[in-house]
């Protein structure tokens, strides 16, 4: 015998977009962290904090699904990832520490080809290219590009292709006060359209309502 | 399927721009392969018989010598990362990337073997089962290796490790693809040499990339 479901706004006024359930992650022998929760509504925003190798990048990694978890459960509309990954890595985009570009390709070839591999038009790829302020620069090939140059292009993937969930690994490193106002700005219009962003960063973020994670709170040898 | 024609293309068009890859390939197999009438000598009668054997082996060797380019440059500027995030699963990854490298390395060797195998005497009726051998069998090479080259990905002295995995798998289709040209030389029949290295291909097709793709999970974590 089934009992139909609770009706959700009986449980909770807004169900959360995405959440994770006691996520823990190890690597090599080392538990990295253990028991992390949190729920994120839509346009929600949270910055992940803590001191070097507290977690950070492998909690992204393990969001993206890149590192399994040791345990626990990811949830997105109250659905299981761990059932549909394919699903999961189609909505999101996931910015890492190194950017993947090729020297020997241009900046416009370099974003047309990440654009497109997921799905997104070529309008969409030019017209990040403006808002990254690297149109001047699109016929110029990736190896003269500037460190933060590169961090902009890297980051211009984010909105030459749809996703609405953005992981992003220390995104500012690099970037001078425009282009991080730029950033920020790009953010805000994401959220405003109802995407997630996640964030591991050491410098404060100003994202308007977003939550904060402590990482070290989730330690192993601590009691949470 | 577009972003498995889009990611042949972004590869061929890496290879091309920086075409030094592929001509040292190339120019390892023809200097490898000119090298063997100059230490033999003009012993024609010998070096027709060599002649298939030679141009194989130095085959399977520069197709080895071009492995460590098709996972290693992606992985380490984070290129495979974020090409794993992609909605295409990594076995078409994987396989997109064995065709682009078969096109750059092993399909520019099945064209140049005929002019080699004149430097070596080859006996003329060799001829056209060599090239159909290599290209059934190259391909095997570029799949075969994708596996290893992803088993090797990260470790230390990866190049060493990569031959000595992927070379002993080699051994079928250099078996195969010698005997081909042999026993054209000879005037018997090629037909069930060519059908087992096609049989070799049919089976690295599905296999190779599910391996490969297997063996880089690990490597992305």
């Amino acid at each position: 015998m089934r009992f139909p479901p609770l009706s959700r706004t009986s449980v909770t006024s807004s169900p959360p977009r995405f959440s994770a359930h006691d996520l823990a992650c190890q690597r090599g022998d080392r538990l990295i962290f253990r028991g992390v929760e949190f729920a994120l509504a839509a346009g929600g925003a949270l910055i992940l904090r803590g001191p070097n190798g507290s977690g950070k990048s492998s909690l992204l990694r393990v969001l993206a699904g890149l590192t399994p978890s040791l345990r626990g459960a990811l949830r997105w509309d109250g659905g299981d990832i761990a059932e549909d990954w394919p699903a999961h890595r189609a909505r999101l985009h996931f910015i890492g520490h190194l950017d993947p570009l090729k020297a020997v390709l241009t900046v416009a070839e370099m974003l047309a080809f990440w654009s497109g591999l997921r799905g997104g038009s070529p309008q969409a790829a030019a017209k990040a290219l403006d808002r990254f302020h690297l149109a001047e620069l699109a016929d110029l090939p990736c190896r003269f590009l500037s460190a933060g140059q590169r961090r902009r292009l890297s980051l211009a993937r984010l909105t030459a292709s749809p996703a609405s969930l953005w992981l992003l690994d220390e995104p500012t490193v690099g970037l001078d006060e425009a282009s991080t106002s730029d950033l920020f700005a790009v953010i805000g219009e994401h959220r405003t359209a109802g995407g997630l962003v996640i964030a591991a960063t050491h410098v404060t973020l100003a994202l308007e309502g977003a939550q904060s994670l402590p990482m070290d709170a989730f330690a192993p040898g601590r009691t949470a | 399927m577009t972003a498995f024609l889009l990611l042949i293309r972004h590869d061929l068009r890496l290879a091309l721009r920086q075409g030094s890859d592929a001509a040292l390939v190339l120019g390892f197999f023809v200097l490898a392969v000119v090298l063997f009438p100059l230490g033999v000598g003009p012993d024609f009668e010998l070096l027709t018989r060599i002649a298939p054997g030679v141009l194989w082996v130095m085959a399977l060797l520069a197709a080895l010598l071009s492995l460590d380019r098709l996972f290693q440059q992606d992985y380490d500027d984070g290129s495979l990362e974020a090409l794993a995030l992609a909605p295409l699963p990594l076995e078409l990854l994987v396989l997109a990337k064995c065709c682009a490298h078969w096109l750059t390395t092993g399909l520019p060797l099945v064209l140049i073997a005929p002019l080699l195998a004149a430097a070596l005497h080859l006996d003329s009726a060799g001829y056209l089962p060599l090239v159909g051998a290599m290209a059934l069998g190259t391909p095997t090479l570029s799949l075969i290796g994708a596996v290893g080259a992803a088993l090797a990905l990260g470790a230390r002295r990866a190049g060493v490790l990569l031959s000595l995995l992927v070379l002993p798998l080699y051994i079928p289709v250099l078996i195969f693809g010698v005997a081909a040209v042999d026993q054209a030389v000879a005037g018997l029949a090629i037909r069930p040499h060519l059908l087992m290295l096609g049989a070799f291909l049919a089976a690295a097709l599905p296999l190779a990339p599910w391996g490969a793709a297997a063996a880089l999970r690990p490597a992305l974590e």
